[in-house]
């Protein structure tokens, strides 16, 4: 049996400044999921996780998380979901006047009434949890890219979420540092049972990790494929699909 | 040196020698329809891509297909071949001018748009505030510390050296004017009156702003660019309350301190000149000083201190929050939060000089 969708999408438009970038988008992401967002560059991916995560508003549709409609939910209701998501951005978007072990901290500062000995461990144990380790007391600018992307989402899952959301987790990333990230996400799918939703256009990292996910497709501005990536590779259903997933080849010579 | 000559149906251009792209490339730009154009190379000693383009230029009217090439150097075919394959692009035209009319309604839909997000920016700092006197908003004091640090102790040798140099500028000019009446000894009075009523508040507002205001857009409009801002509003944390609030509580803080010492600095900068150069004894000028100086008009010198700390905090925090999302709209955001934090302050004073005389401070 299917799990019950944590999130529901429902012909959202998303875009700047009243300018469509994608219309009619419609998925459900199952609880525990590892779901991923991919399609070529400036095809409005980013724009899509922004708008799940209440960055930008979404400018037409219903959005549900958790049975809550994100869009209309009011600010209490909001702050809940918020509490219940966390998010690695592609920099790590660490705050630099803050040591890392005060970036993983913050969120438990603000939500927790926990004491600053309970916050210390579990800030130590979120830090070892992604190998960092030792680190508590370094800056961000004194560690390295893949580092702090670490960092991040030590910081992304200091409250325990639900729903974890990676923007571009490989980007300035090299392929081991890539890998490594990608079996820590598979890690934290497994054992915490996070839902994980993972915008990229990597592709190793796409076969790797992902179980579900949707083609955002810029010719048509819109979904173009669901589904598992590894079936989506063997059943392409239309052109751009299988030329993104193959880098490029033909897509005639392969029906041929 | 370019070669042509025609055969059967063939125009034939043969290129030789060094190609620099100025040469003149002649070819008819009618009765091609049943010729050819064919490139031989022979000899080339160099050729550069600005020679490919002015060839490109006299060949783009021709189809493609009626080109030939033989014996071209290795990558000037394939530079030409490139060029042919690009969808040639004529230079856009300009878009018209919106008639006057319509230019002064966009402008003021900008304007309104631009009043309503300011507005909005203060009422969001005014309600983090409220919510500070509840004890309900949440900043790392810690932070607010390091602020602290920065636009005050760390502001106070730049007050000062610029304070004493006001102080210093006014007694001069001043003393020029008084002594035609021999009353030089009035530059006393005039130095204290103007420093501690308006003039300690204004520089130390100028150097507040060009100092903490452009640091604190810098700062906030970096953590745009890092998504710093993003990753705070999606942990559900107010903007407002953690990074301005601080901001704003800091300038408060400091800026009677530093007007305090802007104008004790300009008092002495006055008392420099009077006692080395106009030969008026320390104990007199003390006594002038001392004499001229009214709590009232140094209190509206702090009051004035408080309005533009005020104003330094909110530009900066504005624009550094409002800040694009690249290297350039930092720098933007750092010179429109010092350009308006000085055009504010300037007409707050403007304001508050015509409240006081109404009030007959």
């Amino acid at each position: 049996m299917k799990p019950d969708p944590i999130i529901r999408v429902k012909n959202v438009s998303i875009g700047y400044d009243g300018k469509v970038i994608m219309k009619d988008l419609s998925f459900d992401i199952p609880k525990g999921d590892i779901f991923i967002i991919m399609g070529g560059s400036g095809c409005g991916k980013s724009t899509l996780l922004r708008t799940l995560t209440g960055l930008i508003p979404a400018q037409a549709g219903q959005i549900s998380i958790r049975d809550i409609d994100f869009i209309n939910a009011n600010s209490k209701d909001k702050l809940e979901i918020m509490k219940n998501s966390g998010i690695l951005y592609q920099g790590g978007a660490l705050f630099s006047s803050m040591s890392l072990a005060e970036n993983v901290a913050l969120p438990l500062q603000q939500y927790t009434s926990y004491s600053q000995d309970k916050i210390n461990q579990i800030v130590a144990f979120k830090l070892a949890l992604v190998g960092l380790s030792g680190y508590e007391e370094y800056y961000p600018s004194e560690i390295s890219g893949g580092m702090r992307k670490r960092a991040g989402l030590a910081r992304a899952l200091a409250l325990d979420p639900e729903i974890v959301y990676f923007d571009e987790p490989s980007a300035g990333l090299d392929p081991v540092s890539s890998k490594n990230l990608d079996d820590l996400i598979l890690e934290i799918n497994k054992t915490l049972g996070t839902t994980i939703i993972v915008v990229t256009h990597e592709l190793s990292s796409i076969f790797a990790i992902g179980k579900n996910s949707i083609f955002l497709d810029k010719t048509i501005h819109t979904i173009s494929a669901k589904g598992n990536p590894n079936e989506l590779l063997k059943n392409p259903p239309n052109r751009q699909v299988y030329e993104f997933l193959t880098r490029g080849e033909s897509y005639e010579k392969r029906t041929k | 040196m370019i070669a042509v000559k025609t055969k059967d149906d063939f125009i034939i251009y043969t290129l030789e020698g060094v190609l620099t792209g100025t040469e003149h490339i002649d070819v008819p730009t009618s009765g091609l329809d049943n010729k050819k154009i064919q490139l031989v190379g022979q000899n080339v000693d160099s050729w550069n891509t600005d020679f490919v383009i002015t060839l490109f230029n006299a060949l783009k009217h021709i189809p493609q297909e009626n080109i030939t090439y033989s014996k071209l150097p290795k990558g000037m075919e394939q530079l030409l071949r490139l060029a042919f394959q690009a969808p040639y692009k004529e230079q856009e035209i300009p878009p018209k001018k919106l008639p006057f009319l319509e230019r002064i309604g966009e402008l003021g839909i900008l304007f309104c748009r631009s009043v309503k997000k300011g507005a909005t920016f203060i009422c969001e700092c005014l309600s983090s505030w409220g919510r500070q006197l509840i004890g309900n908003a949440v900043y790392r004091s810690k932070d607010f510390w390091m602020i602290l640090a920065d636009c005050g102790p760390k502001s106070i040798l730049i007050v000062s050296l610029i304070s004493f140099m006001v102080g210093l500028i006014l007694a001069f000019v001043g003393a020029i004017q008084l002594k035609t009446f021999g009353a030089q000894i009035y530059v006393a009075s005039l130095v204290t009156i103007g420093m501690t009523r308006i003039m300690g508040a204004i520089m130390t507002g100028v150097i507040m702003a060009g100092r903490t205001g452009a640091s604190y857009a810098a700062t906030i409009g970096t953590m745009q660019v890092n998504e710093e801002l993003d990753a705070l509003q999606t942990m559900g944390i107010s903007r407002t309350d953690f990074l301005v609030l601080p901001r704003m509580n800091a300038l408060l803080l400091c800026m009677p301190i530093l007007i305090l010492l802007s104008d004790f600095m300009g008092i002495v900068g006055g008392c420099f000149v009077c006692v080395l150069f106009w030969d008026i004894p320390l104990s007199e000028y003390i006594k002038y000083a001392v004499n001229s100086f009214y709590l009232t008009n140094f209190l509206v010198g702090v009051f004035h201190g408080i309005v533009f700390g005020l104003i330094i905090a909110l530009c900066g925090c504005y624009f550094g929050v409002n800040c694009g999302r690249n290297a350039d709209s930092v720098g933007t955001a750092t010179t429109n939060a010092v350009v308006y934090a000085i055009v504010w302050m300037i007409v707050m004073t403007g304001i508050l000089t015509a409240v006081c005389e109404g009030l007959g401070v």
